[in-house]
Parts: C-alpha cells; sequence; structure tokens
C-alpha cells in the first residue's frame, strides 16, 4: 500500500520542531509499523535527507522502548500492543497516518520522536524497591509464603514495561498508572510491607515534583496501555498513600 | 495530614469528598423540591423547616458554600495544572477512542454548572439571605399570600420560558457531570466498587434521575402555571 | 600468553568456598575509595552494579538505552534454573551441574559450571527478598516447571516473562544505591573504548548519545556485561541495538575471544515475511511439548500449499511428515534447540518449507486439543461428546497453557494458531562464545571483567533453557563482587586514576577520528545495506550447519563487505548530535570484524560439538548415522583468539578442558 506520512521533526531539544509530510510506498500489511518507519528511513538516508529518530530496541512489545503517537493514540489503533508489535494491516491504502512524539512536560522531547523517559527513573529511584542488601544472606525462598491470589495481582501489576503510553493518553499528562502500579506491586506482597508507608509519600511527592498532571478517572490509560495494567491500582496506591498519611 | 492534601493525590481525594457531599445535598434538595408537584403545603412545611432551622442554617448552610466554593476552586486549580502538564498540545488526538466525552470534559460541564449557580443564587439565595439577614423577617410569610411564601416564589420563577430553558440545559450539564463524576468519586477515593457493574448502574441511574427530576419539576410548574 | 584459567585446587565441591575464604579483601572504609565501571545493566551488569555499590565500591554504570529497565534480558520468557529441590524430585547441585556441562556438550569449564550450579539456589531467596512475583502454588510455595534436556523440575517462573521481572529485580536494587549516590548512571551512553595504563583497565572512553559529547571515565576496574552478538546475522531474536562493540574493543585492546562459534539456534521463531524483516521472534520452547512438527510429505503439496490451493489442515495424517518423531522416536519433538533446529533446516534446504520463502515448518497442536479434549470430556463426565465440544474444551486447555504466545503468534501473522498450523523457523537467539575469562570472570587484560552473555565460561557449545537468567544473575550478584574484591585490594593507594594522561588522550582521539569518519565519509550505501549483506553470509555459510569450503568463502566474503563499508558508507547527519545511524554505522563496523573471527573460528574447530555443527564431522554409521560427531581427542579445548590487526591473523591459544567429575558421553536422542 501506499501511504502518507506526518511526521514530527525536531532537531534537538531546543529547536521547534514541525509536522513534515513523506510518502512512502509499496507497504506490505505484514510489516511491523517500526519496519515501516526503516523503509522511510531508509529511503531518507539514501536521498541525503537525516531519517526519523524513534526509539525502539527489542521489537517484541517487552523492553518498552518505543513509543509514538499514531492517528491520535499511544500505540497506535490497535489494543494491546507497542508500536513496534502494531502492524500495517491496521492501516488502508492511502491512508494519512499522524505520528507525534509522546507529549507531556514531564518527557521533552530530545529528537524528533525520541523523548526524555528519564522522569519516570527518578520516581522508582524515590522508593520503587524493597531494601534488601543483594549479598544473598536472605532466608529460604519458600520462608515467606505468598497467597497465589497476591502473587498473581502483584504479578499483573509487575507487568508495566514503563513505556509511558499511560501518560501520553491522559489528558492531564498523569504518571498515575505507572506509580500505582509499582505501588501496587510492593503493596500487595509480604515482602513490601516494611516499607510501605515511606515508598507510596516518596514516589507520589517525585511524581507530583516531575510536573505530571493528576489523575481525573477517565481511564484512557488503561485502555491504551500495551499491557493492560488496571486501573484499580490507582485506587490502590491512593487507598495506601492515605493510610501512610493516616499513620 | 496536612502534607496529604497538598499531593496531587490529596487533592484529588478533597475533590472527591467535596463531590460526596454535594451528591447528598443534590439528592436531599430534590427530595424538598419533588413534593412541590405533590402539596404545596408540604413543600412550604420543609422549605420552612430548612430555611429557619439553626443547624441548617448556621451550621450546614456555610458548609455548604465551602463545598460549592471549594469543588469549583480546586477543579480550576487541577485543570490548570493539568493543562501545565502539556504544554505542546498533539496535532491529532483521538480521546474518543479511549474515554467518555463525559470524562475528558468535566472542566466544561462544571463551568455551565457554576454558572448556573450564580443565575440560582441570584434567583434564590440573595433574596433569601436579604430577607433573613438584612431585613431580619424569619416569619417566612409575605404579603398577599395565605401561608408560607415559598411555594408561590418557586412557581413564580418558573414562568418566563427562557430561565426554564436555562434551567433544562443546566440540569443537561449536571446530569453529564455526574454521568462520570459519581463513579470517579468513588474511585478517587481508593475504592474500586466504581468500577464494579453495581455501583456504575446506580451512579448511571443517579446522574439520569436526579437531573430529570428537576427538569420535570421547571417543566410541570411552567406548563402550569 | 600462556592462558591461566586460575581454577582454584581441590575437590570441585569445596573450590568456591576455599577460595573464598583465601582471598584478599577491601576494608569498607577503603571501598569508597575505588571506582567501578560497569558497562551494561542488563541481569549481569545490573545485579553486579547494585551489589559491588552496596559493598560501599563508587560505581559508574553505562546502558545506551534510556534506562537499565530496557536491557535485553527483558525478553526471556522461559525461567530460571535454580538447584533448590522443592519438588524432591532428586535435584541437587551435583545433577544442575552436570545437566549444564552434559547440555553443553562438554566445552565448558567444569568449575565454573560447578559454582554456578552452587549459588544458583541462593539467586532465588534474594530475587524473591526483592519482591519478584514468581508464580505460587496454592499453599502459597514457589511453583516450578520442567524445561528441556533435563529430568527435574527446577525452572522458576513469572508467567512468561521472567526475565522481565528479575531484570526489574535487579534494577530495583540498582534504584536504591542510585538514590543513596553509590551508583553514578549513565543512560544513552555507549562505550567506545577502554583505557589501559600500565597494562591495567583504567578507564573507557563513552559517547553521550544525546548530545554527541565524547567523555572520559577512570576507574581501578571496568566490567564489560554487554551481552551476546547475534545480530551479526542481522536477523536474530536479539534487540536491535544489541552489539558486541564493548567486547570487541577490549578484545582490541588485549583481551581474548573465546569459541566465538558456538551459537545457539533456537528452533521455534516467527519465520521471516520479507526483505523488510528487521528483527526475528522467538515463541517459547514451552510450545514444543504439546505441538507437533511436521512437513508435507509430498512436494506436490508443498507447492500447493505454497501457492494457496492448499491449507495445512486439508492434508491427511498419511500425508504429512513428523520428521522429529521419525528421527528420534524417544525424545520426538522434545529434542534439544540445536538438533530441532537443523533438522528443520535440513527438511527445508530440501524444499519442504511451506512458506513462500520456504522457510517455514508446520507446529500443529491439532493433536493436543484433541488430547486435552477428550480428558476434559471424560472429567466433565460428558459421554459421547461431539467432535465440536472436544474442540472447544481442548481449546480451552491450550489457552490456559499458551494463550499469550497464541495470541502474540495471531498478532504477528494475522493467522489463527488454534485453528491451523503455527509456522516456525529457527533463528539466532544467544551465543556462548565470548570474551575469555579466568575463574575470577578477568579478561586476559588485567583490571577488566566480563560477565554474563558476553563471557563465554559456562555453557560450553550449547545453552539448556532457562540456564541465561541464572549466568547472568551469579555472575552479578554472587561471583564477581567477590573475586573483583582480590584485584582491587591492590589498589587501595593508588588513588583517583587521572583522566588527563596521555593514554587517555590516545584512546578518545581514535575514538573521535573514528566518529569523524563516518560522518564525513560521503559514501553512497546504508549502514543496513551492509548489516544485511553481512547477515546474509553468516546465516548461509556460518549458520546452522558449516562446511570447510562455505568458511572460507565467507572469510573471504566478509572481508570483501568490510573494506566496501569503510568506502561506501553512508552517515547521514553530524557528529554532535543524537545519531542513530552513527551509533549503527560503529557498531556494524565491529560485527564485520567479529564475522570474520567468527567463520574463522569454526574453520577451525573440525568437529561438531552444540551449536556448532560442521558437515565433515558426522556418525557414519550405526543408529547414530547423520548426527554430530564430537572429537574430544582433538578438540577438547577453549579457543581463545588474541587480536593482530585484521582478523584473518588472530592467534589460536588453547585452553584445555579437564573433566575430572563428569564422564565424556556422546548425546543420544534416539
Amino acid at each position: 500500500m501506499n501511504l502518507t506520512l506526518r511526521i514530527w521533526r525536531q532537531k534537538d531539544s531546543n529547536a521547534k520542531g514541525q509536522m513534515v509530510d513523506y510518502k512512502v510506498t509499496d507497504i506490505s500489511e505484514h510489516m511491523s509499523f517500526l519496519e515501516m518507519m526503516d523503509v522511510l528511513n531508509e529511503q531518507l538516508v539514501n536521498s541525503g535527507e537525516e531519517p526519523v529518530a524513534f526509539d525502539h530496541d527489542c521489537r517484541e512489545g517487552i523492553c518498552g522502548m518505543c513509543s509514538m503517537y499514531i492517528n491520535g493514540e499511544a500505540h497506535g489503533p490497535d489494543r494491546g500492543v507497542t508500536t513496534c508489535q502494531l502492524h500495517m494491516r491496521m492501516f488502508k491504502d492511502g491512508d494519512t497516518i499522524t505520528i507525534e512524539p509522546f507529549r507531556a512536560t514531564a518527557f521533552p522531547v530530545i529528537k524528533d520522536l525520541v523523548v526524555d523517559r528519564t522522569s519516570f527513573e527518578r520516581i522508582q529511584q524515590a522508593g520503587g524497591y524493597i531494601s534488601v542488601n543483594t549479598s544473598g544472606n536472605t532466608q529460604d525462598a519458600n520462608a515467606i509464603p505468598i497467597s497465589k491470589h497476591a502473587a498473581d495481582e502483584a504479578m499483573d501489576a509487575a507487568t508495566c514495561i514503563g513505556c509511558g503510553a499511560c501518560v501520553a493518553s491522559c489528558k492531564n499528562s498523569s504518571a498515575m498508572l505507572f506509580v500505582g502500579a509499582k505501588v501496587s506491586q510492593y503493596a500487595l506482597l509480604p515482602q513490601g510491607q516494611v516499607e510501605a508507608a515511606d515508598r507510596v509519600k516518596n514516589m507520589v511527592a517525585q511524581m507530583d515534583l516531575e510536573g505530571f498532571g493528576n489523575c481525573t478517572n477517565t481511564g484512557a490509560c488503561e485502555v491504551e496501555c500495551p499491557k493492560g495494567i488496571s486501573l484499580d491500582n490507582i485506587a490502590r496506591m491512593n487507598r495506601e498513600l492515605m493510610k501512610a498519611s493516616m499513620s | 495530614m496536612s502534607g496529604f492534601f497538598k499531593s496531587s493525590i490529596g487533592r484529588k481525594v478533597a475533590m472527591a469528598l467535596s463531590a460526596f457531599f454535594l451528591m447528598f445535598f443534590l439528592l436531599q434538595h430534590f427530595a424538598i423540591n419533588i413534593l412541590s408537584v405533590f402539596s404545596p403545603e408540604l413543600f412550604n412545611e420543609a422549605s420552612h423547616f430548612m430555611g429557619t432551622n439553626a443547624l441548617v442554617q448556621f451550621a450546614l448552610q456555610p458548609v455548604l458554600i465551602f463545598g460549592v466554593v471549594f469543588h469549583f476552586v480546586m477543579g480550576f486549580i487541577l485543570e490548570i495544572k493539568n493543562k501545565q502538564a502539556r504544554q505542546v498540545a498533539y496535532v491529532k488526538n483521538n480521546g474518543a477512542a479511549n474515554s467518555t466525552w463525559f470524562s475528558r470534559n468535566m472542566i466544561w460541564s462544571g463551568v455551565v454548572i457554576l454558572a448556573f449557580i450564580v443565575l440560582h443564587f441570584i434567583d434564590f439565595w440573595f433574596p433569601e439571605i436579604n430577607t433573613k439577614f438584612i431585613k431580619g423577617d424569619w416569619s417566612g410569610t409575605m404579603a398577599g399570600v395565605d401561608g408560607y411564601r415559598y411555594y408561590e416564589e418557586l412557581t413564580h420563577k418558573f414562568v418566563s420560558p427562557i430561565r426554564v430553558g436555562a434551567y433544562v440545559l443546566a440540569f443537561v450539564f449536571l446530569a453529564m457531570h455526574l454521568m462520570h463524576g459519581f463513579t470517579s468519586a468513588f474511585q478517587s477515593m481508593g475504592s474500586t466498587a466504581g468500577r464494579k457493574k453495581t455501583l456504575q448502574n446506580i451512579g448511571k441511574a443517579y446522574a439520569i434521575i436526579i437531573p430529570l427530576g428537576f427538569i420535570f419539576i421547571a417543566l410541570y410548574h411552567y406548563l402550569n402555571h | 600468553m600462556a592462558l591461566d584459567s586460575k581454577v582454584p585446587k581441590g575437590p570441585i565441591q569445596n573450590k568456591w568456598t576455599d577460595y573464598k575464604n583465601h582471598i584478599n579483601l577491601v576494608n569498607p572504609a577503603n571501598k569508597r575509595h575505588i571506582d567501578v565501571i560497569v558497562v551494561g545493566t542488563g541481569l549481569a551488569g545490573g545485579s553486579a552494579a547494585a551489589t559491588l555499590a552496596e559493598l560501599g565500591y563508587n560505581v559508574k554504570a553505562f546502558a545506551y538505552q534510556d534506562s537499565p529497565r530496557r536491557a535485553h534480558s527483558i525478553a526471556a520468557q522461559g525461567g530460571i534454573n535454580a538447584a533448590k529441590n522443592y519438588q524432591g524430585d532428586g535435584d541437587s547441585t551435583y545433577r544442575l551441574f552436570y545437566d549444564t556441562v552434559k547440555g553443553g556438550d562438554y566445552r565448558s569449564r567444569e568449575a565454573n559450571v560447578y559454582r554456578l550450579a552452587e549459588v544458583s539456589a541462593n539467586i532465588i531467596d534474594q530475587c524473591v527478598a526483592q519482591g519478584v512475583p514468581f508464580a505460587r502454588d496454592y499453599g502459597g510455595l514457589l511453583d516450578n516447571r520442567s524445561f528441556g534436556g533435563v529430568l527435574v523440575s527446577r525452572t522458576f517462573y513469572a508467567k512468561g516473562q521472567t526475565g522481565q521481572q528479575l531484570l526489574l529485580g535487579a534494577y530495583s536494587a540498582m534504584n536504591r544505591q542510585i538514590a543513596r549516590g553509590k551508583i553514578e548512571m549513565f543512560n544513552r551512553h555507549e562505550m567506545l573504548d577502554v583505557v589501559k595504563v600500565d597494562g591495567k583497565a583504567r578507564g573507557i572512553i563513552a559517547r553521550n548519545l544525546v548530545t554527541g559529547e565524547i567523555e572520559r571515565h577512570s576507574a581501578h576496574a571496568v566490567v564489560v556485561a554487554s551481552g551476546g552478538y547475534g545480530n551479526v546475522y542481522f536477523l536474530s531474536t536479539n534487540a536491535m541495538g544489541s552489539n558486541v562493540t564493548a567486547a570487541w574493543k577490549i578484545h582490541k585492546k588485549g583481551a581474548y575471544f573465546a569459541n566465538p562459534c558456538y551459537t545457539q539456534i533456537h528452533p521455534t521463531c516467527i519465520p521471516r515475511s520479507g526483505d523488510y524483516q528487521s528483527k526475528l521472534t522467538l515463541m517459547s520452547e514451552s510450545l514444543r511439548n504439546d505441538g507437533r512438527i511436521w512437513v508435507p510429505k509430498n512436494m506436490d503439496d508443498v507447492i500447493a500449499i505454497r501457492e494457496g490451493k492448499k491449507k495445512p489442515t486439508d492434508l491427511s495424517e498419511e500425508e504429512r511428515d513428523y520428521y522429529l518423531e521419525r528421527r528420534y522416536p524417544a525424545f520426538g519433538n522434545l529434542v534439544p534447540r540445536d538438533v530441532a533446529s537443523r533438522a528443520a533446516k535440513e527438511r527445508c534446504d530440501a524444499g519442504y518449507g511451506v512458506n513462500a520463502t520456504g522457510e517455514a515448518v508446520y507446529l500443529d497442536f491439532a493433536s493436543a486439543i484433541e488430547r486435552y479434549g477428550k480428558e476434559q470430556a471424560k472429567i466433565q463426565n460428558i459421554t459421547n461428546p461431539s467432535k465440536e465440544k472436544i474442540t472447544e474444551l481442548g481449546e480451552k486447555i491450550v489457552e490456559a497453557k499458551y494463550g499469550n504466545l497464541f495470541q502474540m503468534y495471531e498478532k504477528i501473522v494475522d493467522e489463527n494458531p488454534y485453528k491451523t498450523p503455527m509456522m516456525i523457523y529457527p533463528a539466532t537467539h544467544y551465543t556462548m562464545g565470548g570474551v575469555w575469562v579466568d575463574y575470577n570472570l578477568m579478561t586476559t587484560i588485567p583490571g577488566c571483567y566480563c560477565i554474563g552473555e558476553a563471557n563465554f565460561s559456562d555453557h560450553g557449545a550449547n545453552r539448556l533453557g532457562a540456564s541465561a537468567l541464572m549466568q547472568g544473575l551469579a555472575d552479578g550478584y554472587f561471583v564477581l563482587p567477590y573475586t573483583i574484591g582480590d584485584y582491587l585490594a591492590n589498589d587501595i593507594r593508588t588513588g583517583k586514576i587521572p583522566t588527563d594522561t596521555k593514554e587517555f588522550d590516545e584512546a578518545e582521539k581514535a575514538v573521535k577520528d573514528r566518529i569523524d569518519f563516518f560522518v564525513n565519509n560521503n559514501g553512497t550505501k546504508s549502514v543496513d545495506h551492509f548489516h544485511k549483506r553481512l547477515g546474509k553470509v553468516m546465516w548461509d555459510k556460518v549458520g546452522m550447519a558449516r562446511n570447510e569450503k562455505g568458511l572460507k568463502e565467507a572469510m573471504a566474503e566478509i572481508k570483501q563487505i568490510r573494506e566496501e563499508f569503510w568506502k561506501d558508507v553512508k552517515v547521514p547527519g553530524s557528529a554532535n548530535e543524537m545519531n542513530p545511524e552513527l551509533e549503527k554505522a560503529g557498531r556494524v563496523a565491529d560485527f564485520l570484524e567479529l564475522g570474520e573471527l567468527f567463520a574463522k573460528d569454526a574453520l577451525m574447530r573440525e568437529e561438531s560439538c552444540g551449536g556448532h555443527f560442521r558437515e565433515e564431522s558426522v556418525e557414519l554409521d550405526g543408529e547414530q548415522k547423520g548426527e554430530a560427531k564430537r572429537n574430544d581427542e582433538e578438540f577438547a579445548f577453549v579457543a581463545a583468539w588474541e587480536y593482530k590487526g585484521e582478523p584473518a591473523d588472530a592467534v589460536l591459544h588453547k585452553e584445555q578442558l579437564e573433566f575430572k567429575d563428569i564422564e565424556l558421553k556422546q548425546r543420544s536422542y534416539k
């Protein structure tokens, strides 16, 4: 199929960006979206233009690097997929596809479609861990029985790949699904209880400091999340913070 | 605890708390107003009680005022902050793909409701304050009317088709606001109940029945005039 | 220089304990005066960085992605082995050790593997304490699954995302140390050279991938944990950015590179669909537990299927060739990875491939669905169930077991694997070869260590499933933090290493010159053009089956491509900005050198072992006729290559492998 791509181009973080139109031809429906971008870039390199910079790495939907806002949705129109898992069969011959970076004040653009998501790193550093030494002198793994239900629920929360689609999709650029998932993972496990109160306070404080917006429960994040992280995690985080603040 | 209400989550909890209070108030307001359809006398009795009872007037009324003002002021503050969280807008954004129109436009439905509250204050509340606190008339009567004055005042307001139209429109927006707001408040309070079918249905029922009821009252008095 | 593996004396089960009791330690007050650089922050690098920082060293960690959480360890699906014997099925340290050595086709170093098995149990304790949500049974205890090539259930897992959860565990340990100020994290930085001072590794030159700035970083030791080099094939299951650059740079500065030809080709990947393909996706090996692999018996059917005139489901049982069950009746579809891969290649080379590219075989779940359906019907007391009912019940069970994989397949291929067989084909997955290290995990450059997939040490010529995660974490959490102390104990009086020395000047200049060359070279062809050509030569001639003629051709062709690359490569943009094409150019330049050494190593090794199959070395008669033939008399050694300029001129050093605790045997799966 033949397509028009309307892509955000921005030289660096200080430059002013703009949308630029490109044409690609003979795109196979079996291509992944990023393979289609590869075709465009090969075309640009061959014609002496600068290729479009975009983040990507594993190309199997788990590393969380890829981050495109396609036709007004994070990771494009398909559900439960990252940009690298989106396939061109979702589009039709002659379509114009608008491609923008994930946008949020806390995710400044570095170049073209590449954004800086280190705000997520700093939130994790504020408390997204259990303070246990890695020396190996811990108790036996089976000394802490954990109900299957809690383990499964913690696993569901831990599935988050940190791509930032939740922030990109949220009309308020809120990071609460991301933070809620991490808070939940540890809140659900006995190992996480000791530091639970400090963890949620510190992580929420850092989240606010980074300039993410507030959650208004539109639920857009949950729909666009490639891993289907549940909105229940935000409720749990709210609960955890209330509990922590009262004690 | 003071730190809590400065955090993003604390603020949304505060929004939810004020919302719960306002939703309860709305229910109570509706319960009294609907009496006007069935029995002017009963309506007058209830109105007089609410209008003159010290507890209502000096304890609940200030809380209500605070609740209303807090809810919209905080609403505006959060909206501004949330806007700042994305300074460059998307060229193309397909919000309909992942969320309801109601949830994305709480600020607009809220603004319409606020405008209505201003009108409502001019219509009822300011005259009430004037009568009771400036003129010092706590009798609940007026010249030319037998018994209490409240029913008369009420029906008088629903003469103008323009005012009735504005009234109806405002309640349509209130319905929209509640369509998202009712269950959203539960979620903000950390309860997942708002995501369960039962409460979603109760929320929808509330969001439709209460505003529809108010509209019905307005139209009833307009048509029976 | 003679190779000294530094394996401690004594019985194998005491070696590690004795060793730890006698090494030099650095006292806590001195640790804060010592800097360590860790390049790569996957499972091995991330866990090492966290542990070293926790011990008190100042760690500088480098990752080319925007976060340590993106490292490709995250993509490991199946699980992690540990000799916990929670199932009470007779597992032990010795058994895990034995299985790993045997699975590696007797080409790994016994002492290292034993140590790996010994610390494996501790990894699970550690990860659970960190909050890794491993699967549990209803009693709340840890659950296990079994994996190919072994007789016990020792694999711990977190759904199909074990690698992700373990990496996030190591990442959280890192975050804790970053918050404490003990790790300085350099995201979006790429190591472009190691700096040696007086023969010791004392720092690196790195490029800030956002600004393009070239930076100098000094330390008392450098740890390379940069993963494997599977992307030398262009198409592999590795991440797009996975590269050999850090490992290759230390090789060029004096670290020997061991057994580059040992590559694992994973049998169950989604086949290539066209020339635009950028990477291949792995489907978990667990699918072979229930799927049956086949191609049509008759060429007419193959052609009809390719032309779309017939569907695979149209073929009767008699018209199908279940070639693994035919050739290996004992193990059937569960033969080890290398055997399954070669068998698929054999059928496709003979022309029986079932997709347009001719490189695909079927993995069929129809009989599993029927079997499970009948079982369920019995359990639910349904008498005379209809065929539809059986299928429905069976599909439910298959969905519960493999639902996420089936869904992933459907998203990529757009076919429903419940209704029509999956298509699969082998793809490059893991590299057992890597930088040579001694028992301390130190390379032949003093002070330069190499851990995880980047080194060669534990998997021999073939890696067993669920062992990569185990090795990465063992190296990072439990081995390196001890062994590095022994070396650093001599550095407590050294003081900070200055970066304004001529060694840093020279290294930086060389890096800058190379970058300037790329951005100023007015070539005509993109980096990918050369990478794809290299990949094709590697796959065709240094792939699943190798022979002398092909390997010699490959060496000549790779050299040719390399020369063309340096003349004609085109890199748009400039050096002082984010420039992905420039990053790729540097990586492909290194692959073009490694590829030739890879072929040279494969040519030298005139035996078939594990992932390395030489067509000249097969059993000629008997039950094993046509199967791989190992040559223990001549080739029971590690091939460690010393850099001498051109890859073809590399000098071979042999580390003879001794098997004192395990008897060498031929692997048989018949």
